[in-house]
């Protein structure tokens, strides 16, 4: 299982990159592809809503379901990834690669309550 | 759970595998976009040990089918002639779609869907004993006596199946759609659930592996579950549990062609169909915007609504497919509109058959 330790993670399946600018770059985790099987259709949000944490954001669809993306924190989105909307499957060939969206944290603190490569595999491992 | 005799053989390929109404299937061995492909393009084959075979014998063998399945089997005149059907409740419910072939005026062979054989043995067993007729009815998917599935499916899987069973060529090259012939130990029919040419073949449980190995070997894609969904819904093709159940009726399930009703045989469910003309029509929808289609998404249109039975995304046409019941008035060509979590979606009503070998219709 694929889950890098300087990434941070949510019980959802996103996972996290905080930037040196202090925005966060988002997408779904290697296990939750592998899980979805072949995407096809990616939805992302509009730039500058702003979202609380756990609502809803995005919505990633396979042949065989479909999945919501929850926002990791709570902030205002300030990018999409093209890329992702038009070919979906760049996110089974590389889920850390192929992020979804960035956002800008209302509070930088948040992201200390994300869980780290450790505690994201425990609850990888529990399901 | 319940497993196929070729289960080792899909984990040493890699199989993803899932609980399927009981049973451990694959539903991929790494891409089930690519495994449609390759059944649609060149060859594919999967594992449907799990179906049942049943098989109904004796001098009133003929008699019980002909009462029990709402498809007329006197259309079965020639040895090996397969024809599709539904067994109905009195109430004009589904209670299973299935294949019977004719083998000879007192045998008949089933093949009635994996998560119902339990509760269609049980029907068929009830039925025989009320109408008092001599036959005997033999589930043969468990026991010393255990046939297994394996479906070869493509614009190459005839001639794969050759390449890999030459004894059997002769007995099965001249066969015609939806019929089949013995060929030593095997059964092979031309037929199957995807939309495209090919084989499926009924065998000793013992001797499936080494076939399975054997067709992999000549190149036939190992394909899962998951593509097998995309390609019998592309072909337009009932899901039992999903575009049909015991609840509906299947003249609003696009299964009217399955029923008999001109003859003056009666059958189950006979009596309530005739008391209940059609309600609904069974329609294909092409989604114009972007999404994807699934089943219990409501579909709104201006003569009323209508629900999304079987919806996915279909890999040959690169956009969003689905069956759908569909008020009476609803036409061919019309634009309707699906809800999609919040927003109503333009989709085209078409015919329920999207691809046919290879081609797209709609």
């Amino acid at each position: 299982m694929n889950i890098p330790s300087d990434l941070k993670y949510t019980r959802n399946h996103e996972w996290i990159r905080a930037e040196a600018d202090g925005t966060i770059t988002v997408g779904i985790t290697d296990h939750a592809q592998e899980l979805l099987g072949d995407l096809v259709f990616v939805e992302l949000p509009d730039l500058g809503v702003e979202y609380s944490a756990e609502q809803e954001v995005a919505v990633v669809e396979s042949v065989k379901a479909a999945s919501d993306v929850y926002a990791p924190v709570t902030g205002s989105i300030i990018e999409i990834n093209p890329t992702a909307v038009d070919s979906p499957e760049v996110v089974n060939q590389d889920a850390y690669a192929a992020w979804l969206f960035k956002m800008k944290p209302a509070a930088a603190a948040d992201l200390d309550a994300l869980l780290d490569a450790t505690a994201y595999q425990q609850i990888v491992d529990a399901t | 759970m319940q497993k196929t005799v070729l289960n080792e053989d899909h984990r040493r390929s890699g199989a993803r595998m899932v609980d399927f109404g009981g049973w451990e299937m694959p539903l991929h061995y790494g891409s089930q976009i690519e495994e449609h492909h390759a059944v649609r393009r060149d060859a594919g084959m999967f594992d449907v040990s799990h179906m049942c075979a049943v098989d109904v014998d004796g001098a009133d063998s003929a008699a019980f089918l002909r009462r029990l399945i709402a498809n007329n089997i006197d259309k079965l005149q020639v040895a090996g002639k397969a024809l599709y059907g539904a067994m109905l409740n009195e109430a004009g419910g589904v209670i299973d779609d299935l294949i019977v072939y004719y083998l000879d005026e007192n045998s008949y062979r089933m093949v009635v869907n994996a998560s119902t054989a339990v509760k269609d043995l049980r029907w068929m067993a009830e039925r025989l004993a009320d109408w008092q007729l001599a036959a005997t009815i033999t589930a043969r998917r468990e026991g010393a006596d255990a046939l297994a599935m394996i479906a070869v499916q493509g614009p190459q899987a005839r001639q794969k199946v050759w390449q890999v069973l030459p004894d059997c060529r002769s007995a099965c090259e001249s066969l015609k759609p939806f019929s089949a012939a013995r060929s030593g130990d095997f059964f092979i029919a031309r037929t199957g659930y995807t939309g495209e040419d090919g084989y499926e073949i009924t065998l000793p449980a013992e001797q499936a592996s080494k076939l399975w190995t054997a067709l992999a070997d000549a190149g036939v894609q190992p394909c899962g579950l998951g593509a097998r969904d995309t390609l019998r819904l592309e072909a337009g093709m009932n899901l039992y549990g999903q575009d049909m159940d015991e609840t509906i009726s299947p003249l609003d399930a696009g299964l009217a062609w399955t029923v008999d009703l001109i003859a003056a045989r009666d059958f189950v469910g006979k009596a309530a169909l005739v008391a209940r003309a059609q309600q609904q029509q069974f329609l294909g929808l092409v989604l114009r915007d972007r999404g994807v289609l699934r089943a219990h998404q409501k579909v709104v249109s201006s003569e009323g609504a209508g629900e999304i039975t079987s919806g996915s995304f279909s890999p040959t046409m690169q956009q969003s497919i689905a069956l759908a019941r569909l008020p009476l008035a609803v036409a061919i060509g019309d634009t309707v509109e699906v809800a999609i979590r919040d927003k109503l979606l333009a989709a085209r009503v078409v015919k329920p058959c999207f691809v046919r070998n290879g081609n797209v219709l709609v």
